[in-house]
């Protein structure tokens, strides 16, 4: 049947338009002018504007934040974990112990030219007694006098980079010419630090999952709920001949946008959180507070690889709702048929 | 194009809702079905359409075993049957232009292919000063229109009608029926359901389907 034939007809079928003047004309106006501002492009057969997707939006916009917390803290103890390691691993330090009878700047003396004299240092340098007592400091308080207290002196090693030292040998020449000095390559402060990061990064993945497993479970609540609500929809769908891959596909569309409208408002919150954590830190690294939770925590400063996951996460929430809302909406339309 | 042949049909564990149903509706045959409320017109349409499974017969739909049908098969029958529902059907959040086009765009058809055809379509219907205007805002009669509208405007080689008339006014309901009438022309197999006697009465030459007690009576 061609539209064009019967075009001659509209005065022979009569359907003028019946309907009452001015009645309903404001809301026809309303109507038209939001139809028209959609544009042609593409129906949308799943209703975005509801008390449901709004709700759903806020869900997920809150698990994404979350979520993208607790990814970048991640990537922050993990790579406060590397500065700690690679600054630490690029030192050393002989510890010589005040001994009754024997003569303890002698002994910082040789313990430094024996270190010196090792191939793989770059720089060996002998605290003095006031520095090292500095060192107590934050511990004791200022203004002590502690002559009266046998106070290790330090001798900090450089690592050159190239060759490695001999620590074993260094080790046993102090061992034979200076009793009270022993060699410290941090190594069990290092293991302790990486076996502390690996379970703060652990955590926050046990975390992430379980944020990921709520936010999928309220997803799919979210999905039936929708198609509970839109059985009219489904039920015209599948009379003018859609499959149920066309339907699931609408439906994923649908989720899809939820998704990224929620993981763009938490991902995007939990950006802004970072950037202002690490202006805040710049300033207050200036007190001594600041320097101790830099020097632990490094300075929230979140790198390119901190901000590509918040991305990432944002856009696997996104990518998530979809799939998820998919899987559901399939597995209903079986049972339907 | 669709043929019946000892079809019952019975929900659940109760009687026989339709018995022993046997007809044939051939390409560009115009047919009333009829018979008093409850007697199960619209069940009746809705195994033509596929929504119902039988609980025993044979029903076949331009050549192919329904009982063999997959789902996508089903939905590609679908697509060549047009369908106006009693209570119309229509999608609240779509326009007019948007219900009428549904079937279009579930084939997967670009809006600037069809849209010249819906406008067109809408127009012949009386619709053209409504595109944009959403179903709860259209009067009984305008949404049947629309209705009708969206079952046509995939040019179907069945069209299924259930009390199309059935909120409408008489002046209408002839109006309505004319167009069926076209619509038969043109080449389309038409079934209405209705219990409007005037309203068959003024298509004399059209088959009578006349449903009660659960079997069916074919008058020519």
């Amino acid at each position: 049947m061609s539209m064009t034939d019967h075009t001659d007809q509209d005065a022979d079928l009569g359907f003028d338009d019946d309907q009452p003047a001015g009645r309903r004309a404001g809301a026809k106006s309303r109507l038209a002018r939001a139809a028209q501002k959609r544009g042609p492009s593409r129906l949308a057969l799943i209703p975005a504007d509801t008390t449901a997707s709004r709700a759903l939006v806020t869900v997920i916009a809150i698990m994404t934040f979350l979520a993208t917390l607790t990814g970048g803290g991640a990537v922050l103890v993990y790579d406060a974990s590397k500065g700690w390691d690679s600054s630490i691993s690029q030192e050393m330090t002989i510890q010589v112990k005040p001994v009754l009878g024997r003569d303890v700047e002698a002994d910082v003396r040789k313990s430094a030219e024996l270190a010196r004299n090792m191939p793989g240092f770059s720089e060996v340098r002998t605290f003095s007694n006031d520095e090292s007592t500095k060192l107590l400091e934050p511990w004791l308080g200022a203004g002590l006098d502690l002559s009266g207290l046998p106070i290790p002196r330090l001798i900090v090693l450089k690592l050159a980079g190239s060759p490695r030292p001999n620590l074993d040998e260094l080790r046993r020449q102090l061992h034979q010419q200076v009793p009270s000095a022993v060699l410290d390559d941090h190594r069990l402060w290092l293991e302790r630090l990486g076996t502390m990061s690996r379970a703060l990064v652990l955590v926050a993945l046990v975390v992430l999952g379980l944020v990921l497993t709520a936010m999928a479970l309220a997803v799919a609540f979210a999905t039936q709920g929708a198609m509970a609500g839109s059985r009219e929809i489904v039920d015209v769908l599948h009379f003018v001949g859609a499959e149920d891959r066309f339907i699931a596909n609408e439906f994923q569309r649908h989720f899809l946008k939820l998704g990224l409208k929620g993981g763009f408002i938490g991902g995007g919150g939990a950006l802004i959180v970072f950037f202002l954590a690490g202006i805040a830190t710049s300033w207050w690294v200036t007190s001594l507070e600041g320097n101790q939770v830099e020097a632990l925590f490094g300075n929230f400063a979140l790198g390119s690889a901190g901000y590509v996951t918040i991305v990432v996460i944002a856009c696997a929430i996104a990518a998530l709702t979809a799939l998820m809302s998919r899987s559901v909406v399939l597995r209903r339309l079986r049972k339907v048929n | 194009m669709v043929r019946f042949e000892n079809v019952g049909l019975r929900y659940g564990m109760g009687t026989e809702v339709l018995r022993d149903i046997s007809f044939a509706i051939e390409p560009q045959s115009f047919q009333f079905l009829t018979g008093p409320s409850g007697a199960g017109k619209t069940t009746l349409l809705r195994l033509i359409l596929m929504s119902l499974r039988p609980t025993r017969g044979f029903i076949s739909l331009f050549g192919q075993d329904v009982s063999q049908l997959g789902k996508d098969e089903i939905s590609a029958i679908r697509r060549r049957v047009g369908v106006v529902f009693q209570d119309f059907r229509l999608l609240d959040h779509l326009t007019t232009y948007e219900n009428v086009a549904l079937p279009l765009f579930v084939q997967g058809q670009e809006d600037r292919t069809y849209r010249p055809q819906v406008i067109e379509l809408l127009r012949w219907v009386g619709l053209g000063d409504h595109i944009h205007a959403y179903p709860p805002v259209l009067s009984g009669g305008e949404k049947q229109r629309a209705a009708i509208a969206r079952a046509l405007i995939v040019q179907p080689e069945l069209l299924l009608a259930d009390e199309p008339t059935g909120n409408v006014d008489p002046t209408l309901a002839r109006r309505l029926l004319r167009l069926f009438m076209e619509l038969n022309k043109s080449g389309t197999s038409v079934i209405i359901a209705t219990h409007d006697l005037a309203l068959m009465d003024q298509f004399d030459s059209a088959k009578r389907f006349v449903l009660g007690e659960g079997r069916l009576h074919v008058y020519d």
